[in-house]
Protein backbone atom coordinates (compact mmCIF):
# COMPACT_ATOMS: atom_id res chain seq x y z
CA UNK A 1 0.00 0.00 0.00
CA UNK A 2 1.18 3.34 -1.28
CA UNK A 3 1.18 5.86 2.21
CA UNK A 4 -0.50 8.45 -0.31
CA UNK A 5 -3.21 6.70 -0.28
CA UNK A 6 -3.77 7.20 3.45
CA UNK A 7 -2.38 10.86 3.19
CA UNK A 8 -4.86 12.03 0.89
CA UNK A 9 -7.71 10.66 2.66
CA UNK A 10 -6.62 12.53 5.46
CA UNK A 11 -6.12 15.79 3.45
CA UNK A 12 -9.53 15.16 1.81
CA UNK A 13 -11.67 14.63 4.86
CA UNK A 14 -9.60 17.85 6.41
CA UNK A 15 -11.15 19.44 3.71
CA UNK A 16 -14.55 18.58 4.37
CA UNK A 17 -13.86 19.71 7.74
CA UNK A 18 -12.87 23.14 7.11
CA UNK A 19 -15.66 23.61 4.78
CA UNK A 20 -18.54 22.48 7.06
CA UNK A 21 -16.88 24.88 10.25
CA UNK A 22 -17.09 27.89 7.44
CA UNK A 23 -20.38 26.83 6.34
CA UNK A 24 -22.76 25.53 8.76
CA UNK A 25 -24.83 27.89 11.13
CA UNK A 26 -25.71 25.35 13.96
CA UNK A 27 -23.18 25.23 16.91
CA UNK A 28 -23.65 21.26 17.20
CA UNK A 29 -23.29 20.79 12.98
CA UNK A 30 -19.46 23.05 13.86
CA UNK A 31 -18.26 20.58 16.46
CA UNK A 32 -19.34 17.65 14.00
CA UNK A 33 -17.45 19.04 11.54
CA UNK A 34 -14.04 19.72 14.04
CA UNK A 35 -14.30 15.75 14.59
CA UNK A 36 -13.58 15.28 11.03
CA UNK A 37 -10.54 17.30 11.14
CA UNK A 38 -9.74 15.26 14.29
CA UNK A 39 -10.25 12.44 12.75
CA UNK A 40 -8.25 13.08 9.54
CA UNK A 41 -5.13 13.67 11.36
CA UNK A 42 -5.34 10.78 13.11
CA UNK A 43 -5.15 8.79 9.83
CA UNK A 44 -1.90 10.69 9.17
CA UNK A 45 -0.51 10.27 11.88
CA UNK A 46 -1.24 6.64 12.13
CA UNK A 47 -0.06 6.05 8.13
CA UNK A 48 3.36 8.06 8.99
CA UNK A 49 3.44 5.73 12.00
CA UNK A 50 2.91 2.30 9.78
CA UNK A 51 5.39 3.88 7.33
CA UNK A 52 8.62 4.14 9.88
CA UNK A 53 7.64 1.14 11.41
CA UNK A 54 7.10 2.87 15.04
CA UNK A 55 4.95 2.89 17.30
CA UNK A 56 4.80 7.08 18.88
CA UNK A 57 2.07 7.83 16.23
CA UNK A 58 0.06 5.43 18.15
CA UNK A 59 0.31 7.27 21.28
CA UNK A 60 -0.32 10.78 19.63
CA UNK A 61 -3.52 9.58 17.96
CA UNK A 62 -4.69 7.97 21.61
CA UNK A 63 -3.94 11.31 23.22
CA UNK A 64 -5.68 13.12 20.20
CA UNK A 65 -8.65 11.29 21.11
CA UNK A 66 -8.61 11.98 24.85
CA UNK A 67 -8.50 16.02 23.92
CA UNK A 68 -11.18 15.75 21.24
CA UNK A 69 -13.25 13.75 23.71
CA UNK A 70 -12.31 17.12 26.53
CA UNK A 71 -12.91 18.92 23.79
CA UNK A 72 -16.55 17.49 22.94
CA UNK A 73 -17.39 17.61 26.44
CA UNK A 74 -16.62 21.31 26.96
CA UNK A 75 -17.94 22.44 23.71
CA UNK A 76 -21.19 20.90 23.95
CA UNK A 77 -22.26 22.09 27.63
CA UNK A 78 -21.32 26.09 26.37
CA UNK A 79 -23.42 24.95 23.44
CA UNK A 80 -26.22 24.18 26.16
CA UNK A 81 -25.24 27.29 27.91
CA UNK A 82 -25.84 29.35 24.84
CA UNK A 83 -29.32 27.12 23.42
CA UNK A 84 -29.98 28.42 27.34
CA UNK A 85 -29.74 31.53 27.92
CA UNK A 86 -30.82 32.46 24.32
CA UNK A 87 -33.25 29.94 22.75
CA UNK A 88 -30.92 29.81 20.06
CA UNK A 89 -27.26 28.11 18.48
CA UNK A 90 -27.23 30.19 15.38
CA UNK A 91 -23.80 31.23 15.45
CA UNK A 92 -24.79 34.22 13.58
CA UNK A 93 -26.67 35.62 16.18
CA UNK A 94 -24.52 35.82 18.31
CA UNK A 95 -22.82 38.98 17.54
CA UNK A 96 -21.93 40.89 20.72
CA UNK A 97 -18.57 40.89 20.30
CA UNK A 98 -18.80 42.95 16.99
CA UNK A 99 -17.07 46.52 17.11
CA UNK B 1 11.56 -4.24 -8.51
CA UNK B 2 7.82 -4.96 -7.31
CA UNK B 3 6.95 -8.45 -6.12
CA UNK B 4 3.56 -9.56 -6.04
CA UNK B 5 3.22 -9.17 -2.49
CA UNK B 6 4.40 -5.81 -2.23
CA UNK B 7 0.68 -5.00 -4.06
CA UNK B 8 -1.43 -6.15 -1.29
CA UNK B 9 -4.21 -6.42 -3.75
CA UNK B 10 -6.91 -7.30 -0.78
CA UNK B 11 -5.76 -4.81 1.72
CA UNK B 12 -5.79 -2.42 -1.42
CA UNK B 13 -9.29 -3.17 -2.49
CA UNK B 14 -10.45 -3.10 1.32
CA UNK B 15 -9.11 0.27 1.67
CA UNK B 16 -10.56 1.87 -1.50
CA UNK B 17 -14.31 0.52 -0.47
CA UNK B 18 -13.79 1.93 3.04
CA UNK B 19 -12.29 4.98 1.65
CA UNK B 20 -15.38 5.56 -0.99
CA UNK B 21 -17.50 4.87 1.99
CA UNK B 22 -15.91 7.31 4.45
CA UNK B 23 -15.89 10.05 1.86
CA UNK B 24 -19.68 9.72 0.97
CA UNK B 25 -20.52 9.70 4.90
CA UNK B 26 -18.23 12.69 4.98
CA UNK B 27 -20.29 14.65 2.20
CA UNK B 28 -23.19 13.59 4.24
CA UNK B 29 -22.09 15.44 7.41
CA UNK B 30 -21.09 18.57 5.72
CA UNK B 31 -24.09 18.19 3.21
CA UNK B 32 -27.07 17.16 5.47
CA UNK B 33 -29.59 18.84 6.22
CA UNK B 34 -31.04 17.22 9.23
CA UNK B 35 -28.60 17.29 12.21
CA UNK B 36 -29.47 13.48 13.53
CA UNK B 37 -28.66 12.45 9.70
CA UNK B 38 -25.42 14.31 10.03
CA UNK B 39 -24.62 13.12 13.29
CA UNK B 40 -25.17 9.30 11.79
CA UNK B 41 -23.11 9.77 8.87
CA UNK B 42 -20.42 11.09 11.46
CA UNK B 43 -20.71 7.54 12.92
CA UNK B 44 -19.95 5.78 9.16
CA UNK B 45 -16.73 7.79 8.82
CA UNK B 46 -15.51 6.96 12.31
CA UNK B 47 -16.16 3.32 11.77
CA UNK B 48 -14.73 3.54 8.57
CA UNK B 49 -11.58 5.41 10.23
CA UNK B 50 -10.95 2.52 12.70
CA UNK B 51 -11.74 0.15 9.98
CA UNK B 52 -8.20 2.23 8.21
CA UNK B 53 -6.70 1.94 12.05
CA UNK B 54 -6.81 -1.75 11.31
CA UNK B 55 -4.96 -1.34 7.94
CA UNK B 56 -2.39 0.53 9.21
CA UNK B 57 -1.55 -2.28 11.82
CA UNK B 58 -2.78 -0.14 14.59
CA UNK B 59 -5.64 -2.37 16.44
CA UNK B 60 -5.06 -0.42 19.91
CA UNK B 61 -5.96 2.88 18.38
CA UNK B 62 -8.64 1.17 16.27
CA UNK B 63 -10.22 0.10 19.39
CA UNK B 64 -10.15 2.79 21.40
CA UNK B 65 -11.82 4.77 18.31
CA UNK B 66 -14.73 2.49 19.01
CA UNK B 67 -15.01 3.06 22.43
CA UNK B 68 -14.56 6.48 22.69
CA UNK B 69 -15.89 8.34 19.28
CA UNK B 70 -18.74 5.59 18.39
CA UNK B 71 -19.25 4.47 22.14
CA UNK B 72 -19.29 7.83 23.58
CA UNK B 73 -18.78 11.19 22.03
CA UNK B 74 -21.78 10.02 19.52
CA UNK B 75 -24.00 9.27 22.45
CA UNK B 76 -23.04 12.79 23.58
CA UNK B 77 -23.86 14.95 20.66
CA UNK B 78 -27.08 13.04 20.09
CA UNK B 79 -27.99 14.23 23.69
CA UNK B 80 -26.31 17.79 22.75
CA UNK B 81 -28.95 17.70 19.51
CA UNK B 82 -31.91 16.32 21.79
CA UNK B 83 -31.49 19.10 24.18
CA UNK B 84 -30.41 22.15 22.29
CA UNK B 85 -33.98 20.98 20.45
CA UNK B 86 -32.54 22.04 16.87
CA UNK B 87 -35.61 20.75 14.19
CA UNK B 88 -35.23 16.95 14.34
CA UNK B 89 -36.44 17.14 10.61
CA UNK B 90 -35.28 19.40 7.75
CA UNK B 91 -33.89 22.55 8.88
CA UNK B 92 -33.53 24.56 5.68
CA UNK B 93 -31.65 26.98 8.09
CA UNK B 94 -28.36 24.78 8.89
CA UNK B 95 -26.08 26.91 6.50
CA UNK B 96 -24.83 30.71 6.54
CA UNK B 97 -24.37 32.59 3.25
CA UNK B 98 -20.68 31.67 3.54
CA UNK B 99 -21.04 28.76 1.37
CA UNK B 100 -19.27 30.79 -1.78
CA UNK B 101 -16.27 31.66 0.36
CA UNK B 102 -15.88 28.30 1.84
CA UNK B 103 -15.83 25.85 -1.58
CA UNK B 104 -13.31 27.68 -2.97
CA UNK B 105 -11.05 27.89 0.45
CA UNK B 106 -11.69 24.03 0.61
CA UNK B 107 -11.13 23.27 -2.67
CA UNK B 108 -7.38 25.74 -2.44
CA UNK B 109 -6.70 23.91 0.14
CA UNK B 110 -7.16 20.81 -1.00
CA UNK B 111 -5.29 21.38 -4.44
CA UNK B 112 -2.64 22.66 -2.01
CA UNK B 113 -2.28 19.44 0.09
CA UNK B 114 -2.36 16.94 -2.44
CA UNK B 115 -0.30 18.39 -4.62
CA UNK B 116 2.32 18.45 -1.94
CA UNK B 117 1.68 15.12 -0.67
CA UNK B 118 1.85 13.58 -4.50
CA UNK B 119 5.49 15.72 -4.96
CA UNK B 120 6.61 14.63 -1.56
CA UNK B 121 5.51 10.61 -0.93
CA UNK B 122 5.86 9.76 -4.77
CA UNK B 123 5.80 6.06 -4.18
CA UNK B 124 6.79 5.60 -0.78
CA UNK B 125 5.31 2.38 0.52
CA UNK B 126 3.98 1.24 3.98
CA UNK B 127 5.84 -1.84 5.10
CA UNK B 128 4.01 -4.51 4.02
CA UNK B 129 3.07 -6.39 7.07
CA UNK B 130 5.22 -9.70 8.26
CA UNK B 131 3.45 -12.53 10.15
CA UNK B 132 -0.48 -13.23 10.66
CA UNK B 133 -2.07 -9.78 11.41
CA UNK B 134 -2.41 -8.33 15.00
CA UNK B 135 0.55 -8.82 17.07
CA UNK B 136 0.36 -9.41 21.14
CA UNK B 137 3.06 -7.34 21.85
CA UNK B 138 2.23 -4.57 20.10
CA UNK B 139 -0.26 -3.12 22.80
CA UNK B 140 2.35 -3.65 25.36
CA UNK B 141 4.95 -1.19 22.95
CA UNK B 142 2.37 1.05 23.34
CA UNK B 143 1.69 0.84 26.80
CA UNK B 144 5.18 1.11 27.50
CA UNK B 145 5.51 4.35 25.30
CA UNK B 146 3.07 5.95 27.10
CA UNK B 147 4.40 5.38 30.72
CA UNK B 148 7.89 5.62 29.70
CA UNK B 149 8.79 8.60 27.38
CA UNK B 150 6.10 9.80 27.52
CA UNK B 151 4.57 10.03 30.99
CA UNK B 152 4.41 13.83 31.22
CA UNK B 153 1.87 14.24 28.23
CA UNK B 154 -0.06 11.73 29.93
CA UNK B 155 -0.42 13.42 33.20
CA UNK B 156 -0.44 16.56 31.62
CA UNK B 157 -3.40 15.35 29.42
CA UNK B 158 -5.20 13.72 32.58
CA UNK B 159 -5.60 17.56 34.16
CA UNK B 160 -6.84 18.03 30.94
CA UNK B 161 -9.67 15.72 30.77
CA UNK B 162 -10.35 16.61 34.42
CA UNK B 163 -10.59 20.19 33.99
CA UNK B 164 -12.94 19.21 31.44
CA UNK B 165 -14.85 17.33 33.36
CA UNK B 166 -15.59 20.22 35.86
CA UNK B 167 -16.01 22.81 33.66
CA UNK B 168 -18.79 20.76 31.42
CA UNK B 169 -20.13 20.57 35.29
CA UNK B 170 -20.17 23.67 35.95
CA UNK B 171 -21.17 25.52 32.83
CA UNK B 172 -24.37 23.12 32.44
CA UNK B 173 -25.40 23.02 35.79
CA UNK B 174 -28.93 24.46 36.30
CA UNK B 175 -29.30 27.03 39.15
Amino acid sequence: MLINQFLLLGALLFCMGVYGVLTRKNAVMVLLSIELILNSVNINLLAFDAMNGGSDGNVFALYIIAVAAAEVGVGLAMVLLIYRNRKSISLDDLSEMKG
Amino acid sequence: MMLASDIQVAQNIGFGIIALMMILAGVGVIASRNVVHAALSLVVVMAGAAAQYVLLKAEFVAVTQVLVYIGAVMVLFLFGVMLTRAQLGKDADLNNKNAVVAAPVALLLFGVLAYVLIDGFADEKIAATTGGGAQPQDTAVISDLIFKPYLLPFWALSFVLLAAVIGAIVLARKD
